[in-house]
């Protein structure tokens, strides 16, 4: 393909492809996200381009089946969604597709049957569904409707029209300052204003004269997220684009995509669009004509999660173990190989050509002050409705877990979320900010300064919600055993603290301990924010701090009264069968790995408690709901 | 601090518990500390190395313009009008819980006990997995022998809890000259009792190292 030498050439090419597309060609939009490929995407997919090639309809123009980035609505895969109509249909099996093909592709009609349905109401389309309805895409506006591995469907979709007004219309200084009244902060977590790193580099440029590099933070390690992942798998362009828009606006000429090993689709994505986008001259030298020239490189992580940590990131790069030094001096002073380097993660560089295409003013006035645009959250946990969103900042908590969630499934209700991965916190949901303005709202208001007063942080959008079934001591536990496998061992508190805080929790959950040793596990966790080297360590307490505080009951209720209230933690916890209920069926005891369920067919079954390892199969089997624990 | 005439231009004047200090250009708060004989405890620190900041016993509380940060002065560079607390209540409690982790940590070490005891730590919470072991991990031999010696014989193995110091593929290795300095270096004496795991056979050396 031709290179692209000038921003006419760009809308030149949009313009033509677009008029090479037929508005009336069919598309069916087949989600190959991660949930949706562990449902067997690949395969209904692969039915589609096969259901064409036997079907012997007379199409007008011949479908065409696109492979996009993730749709969202995770538990509910694989998501295909149709135009024209803009059907979406979930659940969607290989042996659903010839009735698709023939109904929809062919007839133009909706296959009732596989539409999304709640509470009796089935909805044709995604813009109906309640889940995509308090939703508000910016970021992931292209994900899931572009074909990743294709420049062409991204330019048609605008891509690269940022960068081309930032690079021809605009002075660096200029595009930094847009950025700044955006009011743009790191979606990585911390919340750090954007355009204070990038200026800070841009002088420290200045008075050592010398290269400035960037980097994307891809290394997403935490349980539960997948917000990067979806970006990178979704809409790659959208980061490269986010990036030569920041190395011209510092003068970096550089920029290092480090993304972590056990992504491999989002490696493949990104790869891909980086060789395209140099293959049509948007990458490289001179781009656009504008006479600026950058360069991209993809590194990969190695599997460890401190790399996501800035200063080991910029360790693993250089070629040496991954650990975090101290900062300051920070990376924009004193960075990849001693130079000046601004580490974004992979979403806030995906933000930045949506502030140059909505405008600094326009940008900011979504979501609220002092936490402006949208944040993507990966929904996961005790939700009905289990997925990637994107909300404005700002957004109720109640309104992020019960309209867009959809509410707790079962008998259950909803009693805390965790956010932000394993250094974020455990709040009760019921939690009510505690600044007046705020506590109006029904529920707290997920934005990074509200966040963080509630001892919790934003961090990068994981969400875990948990009802009355989830156990906070266990869930700290959790979290503690990820963050001690994950420690790199250097500093003092972080290995041997985490191991120690560790135990406690071991003791709490097979009710040992007192009520003082609760005291000593909150003054350890203190010692722990205030004496680790890097963000890791500091953070690492943040689970069980903040369960303590909010939950401190629960955790007496371990050590004091020998119980688990959820019924989750083994040693603490009974199952017994309800003679009232229990009809007899014998499936317990047919499925008890431990045969320690007797009884004869038709009659009362019996556990034996002393064999019993309380592994909860009698309980998920049994057709009557018998089996109950205390 | 005879009188003021006499305070260069690049000098930086704060406090350290309250104590009124100046601090060359370039020095740290420990370095600040140690030329003012005021003590703080700490482990990984050498005059001779790079600081590392691993051991976490030399933090202080940094009070200035309203905000306090706990942070290791071995890395902290000074700055004016700040105000440094080496025995505050958040202070102490990193290094108690610091001293209880090393008592853990390297039992068998008499230096490690006596410093805990002067710190008023005498027991530990936690469970001692070698009751044998004196290493700390703290890496001053590491460093000593990369930074100084420039052979590079020593250096760390595994990951967090697992961490260990280890020679490059396990093996004793010709690298080593022999020097012994990080046997001197070492804040324990751990590393005496494991030289001959790190040192080979001196007389293959061979390479860049034989230049030494």
């Amino acid at each position: 393909m031709k290179k692209i030498m000038s921003a006419a050439e760009l809308q030149d090419l949009s313009q033509t492809l677009l008029a090479a597309s037929d508005p009336d060609q069919p598309v069916a939009r087949v989600c190959l996200g991660p949930g949706c490929l562990a449902l067997g995407a690949e395969k209904v997919s692969q039915a589609f381009r096969s259901a064409l090639k036997k079907s012997n309809a007379n199409f007008k123009v011949q479908p065409l089946i696109k492979t996009t980035g993730c749709h969202g609505l995770c538990s509910q895969g694989t998501l295909v969604n149709l135009s024209p109509g803009n059907f979406m249909y979930v659940r969607v099996k290989p042996e659903d597709v010839p009735e698709i093909v023939e109904t929809t592709l062919v007839g133009g009609k909706v296959v009732e049957r596989l539409l999304y349905s709640e509470n009796g109401t089935r909805y044709r389309t995604a813009a109906d569904i309640p889940f995509y309805r308090a939703q508000q895409k910016v970021i992931l506006k292209n994900v899931g409707t572009i074909d990743p591995l294709d420049i062409k469907d991204a330019i048609m979709a605008g891509a690269y029209q940022s960068m081309a007004k930032a690079l021809l219309e605009m002075s660096p200084d200029e595009v930094i300052h847009t950025v700044e009244v955006s009011g743009l902060r790191g979606r990585g977590g911390g919340g750090f204003p954007t355009a204070y790193k990038w200026r800070r580099a841009a002088e420290n440029a200045q008075e050592k004269p010398g290269p400035v590099f960037l980097i994307a933070n891809g290394e997403e390690g935490d349980p539960g997220a997948f917000m990067d992942r979806a970006i990178m798998e979704g809409d790659p362009h959208a980061v490269i684009e986010g990036m030569i828009i920041g190395g011209y606006a510092m003068g970096a000429h550089q920029g290092f995509l480090y993304v972590r090993h056990e992504y491999p689709i989002a490696i493949q994505h990104l790869s891909v669009a980086v060789q395209q986008a140099y293959a049509l001259g948007l990458l490289g030298k001179n781009i656009l004509g504008s006479g600026f020239d950058f360069d991209i490189q993809l590194n990969r992580g190695a599997g460890a999660y401190v790399c996501g940590e800035e200063t080991a990131i910029i360790a693993s790069l250089e070629g040496r173990v991954g650990e975090p030094v101290v900062r300051p001096p920070y990376p924009v002073e004193l960075g990849l190989w001693g130079r000046p380097t601004v580490i974004n993660n992979v979403e806030t560089w995906a933000n930045v050509p949506h502030i140059i295409r909505l405008g600094a003013e326009s940008y900011a006035k979504l979501g609220v002050p002092h936490s402006t645009g949208t944040k993507i959250f990966s929904l996961v946990g005790k939700v009905r409705n289990s997925g990637l969103v994107e909300v404005p900042m700002g957004i109720s908590l109640g309104a992020l877990v019960e309209e867009i969630g959809g509410g707790v499934p079962g008998q259950a209700h909803f009693k805390a979320v965790q956010t932000g991965g394993p250094s974020g916190g455990i709040v009760p949901y019921e939690l009510k900010d505690v600044t007046a303005e705020a506590a109006e709202k029904k529920t707290l208001s997920v934005d990074f300064d509200s966040m963080a007063r509630t001892g919790s942080i934003m961090g990068g959008g994981g969400m875990i919600v948990m009802d009355n079934h989830d156990c906070v001591v266990d869930l700290a536990r959790y979290f503690l055993r990820f963050l001690e496998e994950e420690s790199c061992g250097k500093c003092l508190p972080c290995r041997l603290g985490l191991k120690g805080m560790l135990g406690f929790l071991d003791h709490f959950a097979k009710g040992e301990g007192t009520p003082e040793d609760i005291d000593a596990l909150e003054s350890l966790g203190q010692a722990l924010v205030d004496g680790s080297l890097c963000g890791l360590g500091k953070s690492a307490p943040n689970a069980v701090l903040t369960s303590i505080r909010y939950f401190r009951d629960e955790y007496l209720a371990h050590i004091v009264d020998h119980k688990c209230p959820a019924g989750v933690c083994k040693d603490l916890i009974s199952f017994s069968i309800d003679p009232e209920t229990c009809d007899g069926c014998g499936l317990c005891a047919e499925n008890c790995p431990e045969e320690c369920i007797t009884g004869k067919k038709k009659k009362l079954f019996t556990i034996n408690p002393a064999a019993c390892i309380r592994c909860g199969v009698c309980r998920d089997v049994c057709p009557v709901n018998a089996v109950h624990v205390a | 601090m005879s009188s003021k005439k006499a305070k260069k231009d690049d000098s930086i004047d704060f406090t350290i518990d309250g104590q009124k200090v100046q601090a060359r250009e370039g020095w740290t708060i420990l370095e600040t500390a140690r030329a003012n004989h005021i003590d703080i405890p700490t482990l990984c620190y050498h005059p001779a190395l790079h600081p590392w900041g691993s051991c976490r016993l030399c933090v202080v509380e940094i009070r200035q313009d309203g905000r306090t940060n706990v942070t290791a002065s071995c890395l902290a560079k000074p700055a004016a009008g700040m105000e440094v607390l080496t025995r505050s209540e958040r202070v102490e409690n990193v290094r108690r819980w610091v001293l209880e982790m090393l008592l853990a940590e390297c039992p068998a070490s008499q230096e490690i006990r006596d410093l805990a005891a002067r710190h008023g730590v005498t027991a530990t919470r936690f469970a001692i997995t070698d009751p044998a072991e004196e290493c700390l991990k703290c890496g001053r031999c590491v460093a000593v022998c990369n930074e100084v010696v420039g052979v590079r014989a020593l250096t760390f193995g595994s990951r967090g809890v697992k961490k260990k110091l280890e020679t490059p593929y396990r093996v004793p290795n010709n690298m080593c000259i022999g020097c012994g300095c990080c046997v001197s270096v070492c804040p324990t004496g751990a590393l005496q009792k494991r030289l001959d795991t790190v040192r080979g056979d001196i007389s293959r050396r061979t390479g860049a190292s034989f230049a030494h």
